[in-house]
């Protein structure tokens, strides 16, 4: 796609064009924006005049062990790659200020707020998102076992933030009593209020982490 | 202020791997680069477009910034060190355990992953007419947005406060003081080593600036001499909710005491002013005195000297007469029952 800010690129290419194949062209691209407006914001994002070459721009994250190959924006915060890059939508965008959060992941087995962290700055780290948790055969780890015994929340929204805080916290303090756990996932809100059934289900999560000697 | 979802503006990221190369990029960008360490601080700048840097400048790929170190005399941490490293050290927690108290009480845990030692003590003010882009005083305009007979002033400043009146936020900054910890800064001209309290700057100083970081320094280390260690130490913070948010108020206190006599002592408070406030006076008036609830009254009552409300922010004097006292007697007024009335 041609660069929508250098004129001499669209002048040079409106030339070159047909009227019936500018028409096609405007139909699809039409199409395009409708049907992708997540690609398009990032598209028209990154002409703002980023001096970064495109080289620069492509990298090799290790998400959820996966080597993922992925073009990046300087200016870009991990939770805008993984949702609208990487389609990994479990984690939730609320505040985008490091103040509510439901974009926690793991970085090298550490809660962190992907909202507030560049993705070029994780390049050669290891991302653990909610998608990840999960055996490759599908077995839902403790913690997420944990929440669906104990119908820990209402809307949900919070709990991928909350169990990836929780797993953090628990792979380092495996056997915390309740308000050791309510300690370690403060920096996650519940906007439903529904902090004592969440505190449980992770309560339950961490048993069942014990149990299965992943603690 | 709407809030904008949207990426940051485009800036140049720069990844220097020393803080030689570091401090290259700095005096090469000038005022259009930006200093990242953990960020928290930063993006709140770049994502509401109030700061708009052409390179920013991430230090996190600076080793020798990082960790915990054992000097001849007590320790050293390197800036870039998180604040749950300091939160946790086994060093810092059997010796200087006043730091780790502060570390634990910043922010939530997510942040204190991130957020590092140095950014914590260099981060700049939440006054949000300033941190809104309002062009005030500490912005290098010529009016203060905070203080006019319709602010909402409630966390602002009830001492130094000249034409502005912004607090510092910090909640180690006060325990680094109380510690007698030296701030190691490299400057353009080599390094430079100051006290902790001579870090921070006043407003009839120099109103733009919290601390004496110009452009193109940096805070590489903070050092903890020996002589604090193992202090009787008391640290209490006063916020809304228990996690995330910045100290009301703060205060930190280091103290010595033969029998029940206070042989030697540092307080410090924060979030009373532009600056962490260390309260000389009252150190000057207690020592060699009882450690009892009488002195920890005149403490309290001598530390507020001079305070001057603004329209929302008059509680603050009561808070901090009782927390300077109770940083002399060493006993919280029992977590809910906080004695805030005068």
């Amino acid at each position: 796609m041609p660069d929508p800010t250098d004129t001499r690129t669209t002048e040079h290419a409106a030339k070159k064009l047909s009227r019936r194949t500018f028409i096609k062209g405007v139909i699809t691209s039409g199409i395009a924006v409708s049907s992708a407006s997540y690609l398009f914001r990032a598209s028209s994002v990154s002409g703002q005049g980023s001096s970064a070459a495109f080289g620069e721009r492509l990298l090799t994250l290790s998400v959820n062990g996966q080597p993922r190959r992925v073009d990046v924006m300087k200016n870009e915060t991990l939770a805008w790659t993984l949702r609208y890059k990487l389609g990994l939508t479990g984690t939730k965008l609320g505040c985008d200020r490091a103040e509510c959060g439901s974009c926690t992941v793991l970085i090298d087995d550490v809660p962190h707020y992907a909202c507030s962290v560049l993705t070029h700055t994780v390049r050669t780290r290891k991302v653990l998102t909610i998608e990840g948790l999960a055996s490759p055969d599908g077995k839902l780890h403790p913690v997420q076992q944990g929440v669906v015994d104990e119908q820990g929340f209402q809307c949900a929204y919070c709990m991928p933030g909350f169990v990836m805080s929780a797993v953090g916290f628990l792979n380092t303090n495996p056997n915390p009593t309740r308000a050791q756990l309510a300690h370690g996932v403060s920096g996650n809100l519940c906007r439903c209020q529904d902090y004592d059934k969440i505190l449980t289900s992770l309560m339950r999560g961490a048993e069942y982490m014990r149990r299965s000697g992943r603690a | 202020m709407a809030v904008i979802r949207d990426v940051m503006p485009a800036f140049e990221l720069l990844q220097p791997s020393s803080v030689a190369d570091a401090q290259h990029l700095l005096a090469r960008y000038g005022s259009d680069g930006w200093v990242l360490a953990g960020g928290l601080d930063s993006f709140d700048w770049l994502k509401d477009r109030i700061k708009k840097p052409k390179a920013v400048i991430d230090l996190s790929g600076i080793h020798e910034l990082k960790g915990i170190r054992s000097t001849a005399d007590g320790i050293e941490i390197g800036a870039m060190t998180t604040l749950t490293e300091v939160a946790q050290n086994p060093v810092i927690k059997q010796k200087y355990s006043l730091l780790s108290q502060s570390a634990e009480l910043v922010a939530s845990p997510q942040i204190r992953n991130q957020g590092t030692i140095g950014g914590n003590v260099s981060q700049d003010t939440r006054c949000w007419y300033y941190r809104g882009g309002w062009p005030c005083y500490r912005a290098g305009g010529n009016i203060c947005y905070a203080d006019t007979p319709v602010a909402r002033n409630r966390e602002h400043a009830i001492l130094e406060a000249e034409r502005c009146v912004a607090v510092n936020p910090s909640d180690t900054a006060p325990a680094l003081i109380a510690l007698d910890a030296k701030f190691v800064i490299r400057t353009a001209k080599g390094e430079r080593v100051v006290d902790a309290e001579g870090y921070y700057v006043a407003p009839d100083r120099d109103i733009t600036r919290l601390t004496i970081l110009q452009a193109g320094d940096l805070l590489t280390a903070i050092r903890i001499p020996s002589a604090w260690a193992g202090a009787e130490f008391y640290f209490e913070k006063v916020r809304d909710r228990n996690v995330w948010d910045f100290p009301l108020l703060n205060v930190a206190s280091a103290m010595f005491t033969s029998g029940n006599t206070i042989d030697k002592i540092r307080i410090a408070v924060n979030a009373a002013a532009a600056r962490p406030l260390r309260l000389k006076k009252v150190e000057d008036a207690v020592r060699g005195k009882q450690r009892s609830a009488e002195t920890g009254e005149i403490a309290g009552k001598l530390s507020v000297q001079g305070a001057v409300p603004l329209q929302f922010n008059a509680y603050k004097i009561p808070l901090m007469r009782n927390l300077v006292k109770r940083s002399i007697t060493g006993v919280a007024n029992g977590g809910q029952e906080a004695a805030w009335a005068s």
